[in-house]
């Protein structure tokens, strides 16, 4: 069963899972989605599976009517024409300025040096943050593990998304400002939130509940 | 030896040429048996006059240094070139004017995204003619020039530009929460506007009208919802507005249009009605326009105005998309399309 029809960006990787579960809430069959990595497109259950930067990119060109993805994602890609229709409450994270431990290498680079380098998979992101804050950056866009930028002297900060910080402590690395706090968004084709419109709103309307039961639900075993 | 040429334009060659050609003659003959005289302007206009018609709002991204130091810019769209005519060559002349063209506009573009630095559109202005006969006009126009294009499947987003920004006018929400709402809205992050609205500390049914208001689209019913025990001028105004046009146009035109609450111009010289065309081949709009009551006053001769300009290529692609699916045999079923009322039944009306 797909959700009225409709075709869904799903974000592989931190998100997966419980966007698996808040489908199976609506109604969608991911059983299949969950028992086969390797497939890519599950026609009968309207979805299709990319990595979470991609997810704008199908929806905005309506390759997906609906789609799911990080905040951070929507950040990043912000001149993307889509429509984001609700907070899903889950896959909390920040995006965070980090350098290594001890005295600040990133602050005494611009007061020496006027410019501080900072590695990032986000350069957008990171250049409104240093943009917003009158000083002089130079971005370094890496694609893999960006920890390992500033410990070879390649920068002196990062900005990246960290949910638990974990990444960051092992690499010897200390959270010095956060950016932006994340979570799951519901986003949507522009035509498609008009050519679908009651399709579309149903499932808002559907996920909003499960959202908000699966907030009271967390704030009880706090 | 392989010479480039700039980015976002192409040359066209001769098959697709051809058939963007057929296009364009179905399109003129459906202006011209409108009643619109084509019209053809500099690509090249003085920076300094088009501004009048705000040019910030347009993004002319292409400027020129003449011989003697004056800017030029590359137009952005068709309608400050075809205000500016209107003011100047028909000064004096008895409303209503109706103008058509055919032509390039130039834009900036995004890398890799496959927009169009040079885009051809097709389009219409109504000078003189104010709402609701002029946007009736204009609306059943789109129509017939999208039927006679040869598509079946489109979709008219009908809404008013004016509504939430006299919303937020009537609330009483100060300036800077008003940009601030008005840059979500645009930007359609219902979330952040959501968020933004229940920051303002007003009322219950105030605070729901101004996060709902927006997501309200589809059938008659979305302005009875949208009427219904709000009170609000702003609201009534505007779903008054949007029932007189629709009383004003034939049912099949009735017939193709969804109601957008939401819709809001990003240019800002739409004052009322505005339009998107959408097509289930394409995940953009294929085509746009709207009232634009105060852009010929800019230029010195006040007169209510209606437009809409249609994106040549996404008409292609529509069309060709249309064209596989009919050959293919899936026919309209391969691509749902919800089918709102956007016309309570004719009984229903009698009563008015």
């Amino acid at each position: 069963m797909s959700a009225n029809g409709l075709t869904i960006a799903v974000p592989r990787g931190a998100l997966f899972a419980e966007t698996l579960d808040r489908l199976d809430a609506l109604g969608v069959s991911t059983a299949e989605v969950r028992t086969n990595d390797r497939k890519l497109i599950f026609r009968d259950a309207g979805l299709i599976t990319m990595r979470p930067s991609d997810v704008p990119t199908y929806v905005e060109a309506g390759a997906a009517d609906l789609g799911i993805t990080g905040k951070d994602v929507l950040v990043e890609q912000s001149d993307r024409a889509v429509y984001e229709l609700l907070d899903l409450g889950y896959g909390h994270c920040e995006m965070v300025l980090a350098t290594r431990a001890g005295a600040d290498p990133a602050a005494e680079a611009l007061r020496r040096l006027g410019v501080v380098r900072v590695a990032t998979k986000y350069p957008r992101t990171a250049m409104r943050h240093f943009e917003a804050a009158g000083h002089q950056a130079e971005i370094v866009e890496v694609k893999g593990s960006v920890e390992l930028a500033p410990l070879t002297g390649l920068v002196e900060a990062i900005v990246d998304l960290t949910a638990s910080g974990t990444t960051l402590r092992e690499n010897g690395l200390v959270v010095r400002a956060t950016i932006a706090a994340s979570t799951a968004r519901l986003i949507a084709n522009p035509v498609a939130h008009k050519l679908r419109a009651a399709a579309v709103d149903e499932v808002v309307s559907r996920l909003r509940e499960t959202t908000s039961a699966a907030g009271t639900q967390a704030s009880r075993t706090r | 030896m392989i010479h480039p040429i700039p980015s976002g334009t192409r040359d066209v060659l001769p098959d697709e040429l051809r058939e963007l050609r057929a296009i364009e003659e179905r399109i003129r003959a459906a202006f011209d048996d409108a009643g619109y005289g084509e019209i053809a302007t500099p690509a090249l206009e003085f920076e300094t006059v088009l501004a009048r018609g705000n040019v910030a709002a347009t993004h002319p991204s292409h400027r020129f240094l003449d011989e003697h130091g004056t800017v030029l810019v590359l137009r952005s769209d068709m309608t400050l070139p075809i205000a500016r005519v209107v003011a100047t060559r028909y000064a004096t002349t008895e409303p209503p004017l109706r103008f058509c063209y055919v032509a390039p506009v130039y834009r900036t573009v995004r890398p890799a995204r496959g927009q169009a630095r040079e885009l051809r559109q097709a389009g219409v202005e109504l000078i003189g003619s104010g709402a609701p006969d002029g946007t009736a006009e204009a609306l059943s126009l789109l129509c017939a020039t999208l039927d006679a294009v040869g598509l079946g499947r489109y979709r008219i987003g009908l809404g008013d530009a004016s509504l939430y920004p006299s919303l937020l006018d009537g609330l009483g929400v100060p300036d800077d929460a008003r940009d601030e709402l008005l840059t979500h809205l645009v930007a359609r992050d219902f979330v952040a506007l959501e968020r933004a609205v229940a920051r303002l500390g007003i009322g219950g049914s105030d605070a729901a009208l101004l996060a709902t208001l927006p997501q309200l689209r589809g059938g008659v019913e979305v302005l009875e919802r949208a009427a219904a025990g709000t009170g609000t001028s702003a609201v009534e105004t505007a779903v008054g507005g949007i029932r007189r046009v629709l009383e004003r146009v034939d049912d099949a035109v009735a017939a193709r249009v969804i109601l957008d609450l939401g819709l809001s111009a990003g240019l800002d010289y739409y004052t009322g009605a505005v339009f998107e065309v959408y097509d289930p081949a394409l995940g953009s709009p294929l085509g746009a326009g709207g009232r634009y009551d105060e852009l010929l006053g800019r230029f010195g001769r006040p007169l209510p105005a209606v437009g809409f300009a249609l994106d040549l290529e996404f008409l292609h692609q529509a069309l060709m998309r249309e064209e596989q699916l009919r050959d293919s045999g899936e026919g309209a079923g391969a691509m749902e399309v919800e089918m709102p009322a956007a016309r309570a039944p004719r009984t229903r009306r009698s009563g008015r």
